[in-house]
């Protein structure tokens, strides 16, 4: 998930946690008693889900996969709200306060032509291979090495995503709310790890759709009363173009034709490029914590509608989270009237307050205000001076903020379930994943191959148990050793691109050969480290890989996604064609045209896959040119 | 996801019944005192009980169409 957030979380969390943990002096709200009663009825809720479930996960498959016998809305709804956790929303209506609608790239070319394909591609593959995991289709298609160095890689990653994930949670909840944050930590932890452990993937997908509902029900009072507020669409626009005196915020593709002309720094190319195919193809068809829940579908149709209904929930994401980003530049206000303008975390860290009540390091507020803020003078004097209500916030609250201006009480409880819901869920996924992939691509080919089921569910009951308990150290890591946010979440960018080249290529090129896939695999996400180690010691690296002076650095995780898969396709095609490809025959199911797939039954139209699939590619067509 | 469990919508049905008549009751509570939220936006717009009036009615909705037993 953590590669699909923006800059402000993704890139620049090192500094942001405990920034906001030092100038939290006083909670945004207050919780009333009818706000905890939402909230505990939540945890009651989610944990009786687990107990219920404990019963009917008993087998392997049962646990690692669900029983395979969720709907295809099931398994959409769940697919979806796996990469809808809290911090990305949070992180995305932050962005769209800071960059206009250009954030929302991310959640149409970032998402909707991945999803059709892989409904409409890739899923026969993955449902008829019958495999656990995408590890294990590496391991049927490339041999072990790839596996390992796959599954080796996951696992990490969706252990020290949990923690990180737990960990913003538990921050987040601070400055909110003012909660404790090892208690936020341990609660959400402890319940997770009950609901997991007992229920299996199955529970993690209950608890999924639930929250999903949640969230729309938690976030969509926002920018309805928002939009109220602002006097409709055309009122919020006139008040964006009067307060910033630009009209780039309701724009998503018209300048990106140069690096310079829009506030992200991105040009086009790295959008269609790098956001477009290679991240976004990368995350939604081999990253095996959502592929997971479109493999848990009762029927080769369900697994292939799953994403495609997942792609209209996707595409209606934006409403919720950009929208609340957009109003937040109009409509948010200090106590005095004014309009509050927020600011970046950097510049919340360089004003942190002293026991006093004034900033603690004057010279470096005003030069942090001065040069990264649009903070008008006079307000830039009241931060320095400590004067009361004049508190700076950074975008990533815009949308906490939103909430607490509408919402009371109950409301807020709920809206505050909301968010709650998305990190436990985002924290289930990540654990859930992790189990299996330990279970079956770790565990079971490396220590003890010749398990009995019931072992290896046991197995995946104490590694979804102790996973919650590293996790919780790895939070704790990540709060004592800040830099070391930035190589959790670069993580995911290291292993994505490689991975989709070795898997399109392992499924579409049956002379792809297993020594180029492991070599493939292994070169890019080493090539990837190395752009990555780059631009960290030398920054002016960035305009290389970017190909522009111009470009900022949300430009270069495009750019490097996509090097990082040309490198790694290129390597693949080099050494297959020196090195022994596989028979035809044991390419069955493996690879596109050495697989009869099954036939379908026959359906009424408005059932068929393609008819679903070509209305989402029109609608996500359709709105790119209505907010171009 | 139906097998002969309780399917998630049901789930989804009580906790969306649940939720709803707490924020519709705690609206008319706020109608029939006058005593609204300090710093709360829009509050003439009564929200908790239009919002939570339809929480619950979808969960009625789902309770209903979702019920333990019911065939489908």
């Amino acid at each position: 998930m953590f590669g699909l957030l923006p800059d402000s979380f993704a890139a620049g969390w090192s500094s942001p946690l405990p920034a906001l943990l030092a100038f939290s002096t006083a909670p945004m709200a207050h919780l009333r008693p009818l706000d905890i009663a939402v909230i505990v009825i939540y945890f009651a809720m989610v944990i009786w889900i687990g107990f219920y479930l404990k019963g009917r996960s008993n087998t392997s498959e049962e646990f690692f996969m669900a029983g395979r016998e969720m709907t295809a809305w099931i398994a959409g709804l769940s697919f979806v709200s796996a990469n809808l956790g809290s911090l990305e929303l949070m992180g995305w209506a932050g962005s769209a306060y800071q960059y206009g609608i250009l954030a929302t790239h991310w959640y149409w070319i970032g998402a909707i032509p991945a999803m059709v394909f892989l409904g409409l591609v890739m899923m026969p593959f993955y449902y008829v291979s019958k495999t656990h995991s995408v590890p294990g289709y590496l391991k049927l298609r490339f041999g072990e090495h790839a596996r390992i160095l796959a599954a080796v890689s996951f696992a990490a990653e969706m252990i020290l995503m949990s923690g990180v994930n737990m960990f913003a949670m538990a921050v987040v909840m601070k400055v909110v709310l003012g909660w404790d944050i090892l208690f936020s930590i341990l609660i959400s932890a402890a319940a997770v790890a009950i609901y997991v452990t007992l229920g299996g993937l199955r529970s993690a997908i209950f608890n999924e759709v639930m929250q999903f509902v949640l969230i729309w029900g938690g976030a969509m009072l926002v920018p309805i009363l928002g939009l109220i507020q602002a006097g409709s669409v055309s009122g919020l626009k006139r008040q964006i173009i009067a307060n910033m005196h630009t009209d780039s915020y309701f724009h998503m593709w018209r300048d990106t034709g140069h690096f310079a002309s829009n506030p992200m720094g991105v040009h086009w190319t790295g959008i269609v490029l790098g956001l477009g195919f290679v991240i976004s193809f990368g995350y939604w068809t081999t990253d095996f914590l959502v592929v997971q829940r479109v493999l848990a579908a009762h029927n080769l149709r369900a697994a292939r509608m799953a994403p495609i209904i997942g792609s209209y929930f996707k595409m209606a994401v934006p409403f919720i989270v950009i929208l609340p980003g957009l109003l937040g530049l109009v409509l948010l206000q200090n106590p005095d009237g004014s309009r509050r303008v927020l600011v970046g975390e950097d510049v919340v860290k360089s004003c942190v307050v002293n026991d006093a009540g004034a900033v603690a390091d004057a010279a470096a507020c005003t030069t942090a205000m001065n040069t990264k803020s649009t903070l008008p003078a006079d307000y830039q004097q009241k931060v320095l001076t400590g004067a009361p209500g004049t508190e700076l916030h950074s975008y990533n609250e815009a949308l906490p903020l939103m909430m607490v201006r509408y919402m009371g009480p109950g409301l807020l409880g709920l809206g505050i379930t909301a968010l709650i819901a998305g990190f436990m869920s985002g924290m289930a996924g990540n654990v859930s994943a992790f189990s299996t992939v330990w279970t079956y691509d770790i565990y079971k080919p490396l220590i003890k191959k010749n398990g009995s089921d019931s072992h290896y569910v046991l197995v995946g009951r104490w590694s979804i148990f102790l996973g919650v308990i590293v996790s919780i150290g790895a939070g704790y890591l990540v709060q004592h050793a800040h830099g070391i946010m930035d190589y959790v979440q670069a993580l995911f960018s290291f292993f994505i691109a490689p991975l989709l080249a070795a898997i399109l290529m392992g499924m579409f090129w049956k002379r792809a050969t297993a020594p180029a896939g492991f070599l493939g695999l292994l070169v890019g996400i080493l090539s990837s480290v190395g752009m990555f180690v780059w631009v960290k010691m030398n920054p002016a690296g960035l305009a290389t890989i970017a190909l522009s002076p111009d470009a900022k650095p949300m430009a270069e995780n495009l750019y490097r996604a996509w090097w990082a898969f040309c490198i790694a396709a290129i390597v693949i095609f080099l050494v297959s064609l020196v090195t022994k490809p596989k028979p035809v025959a044991e390419l069955d199911g493996l690879c596109y045209s050495c697989t009869v797939l099954p036939k379908e039954e026959p359906v009424p139209f408005y059932k068929n896959v393609w008819l679903w699939a070509l209305l989402a590619v029109c609608i996500f067509a359709a709105l790119n040119i209505l907010f171009w | 996801m139906h097998g002969s469990g309780i399917p998630i919508w049901f789930f989804i049905g009580v906790l969306l019944v649940v939720y709803g008549c707490m924020i519709f009751g705690y609206g008319i509570f706020e109608l029939m005192t006058g005593s609204y939220p300090p710093l709360v936006e829009l509050t003439n717009l009564h929200t908790p009980i239009w919002w939570g009036g339809l929480l619950a009615l979808l969960g009625i909705f789902y309770v209903v169409k979702f019920r333990p037993g019911q065939a489908r």
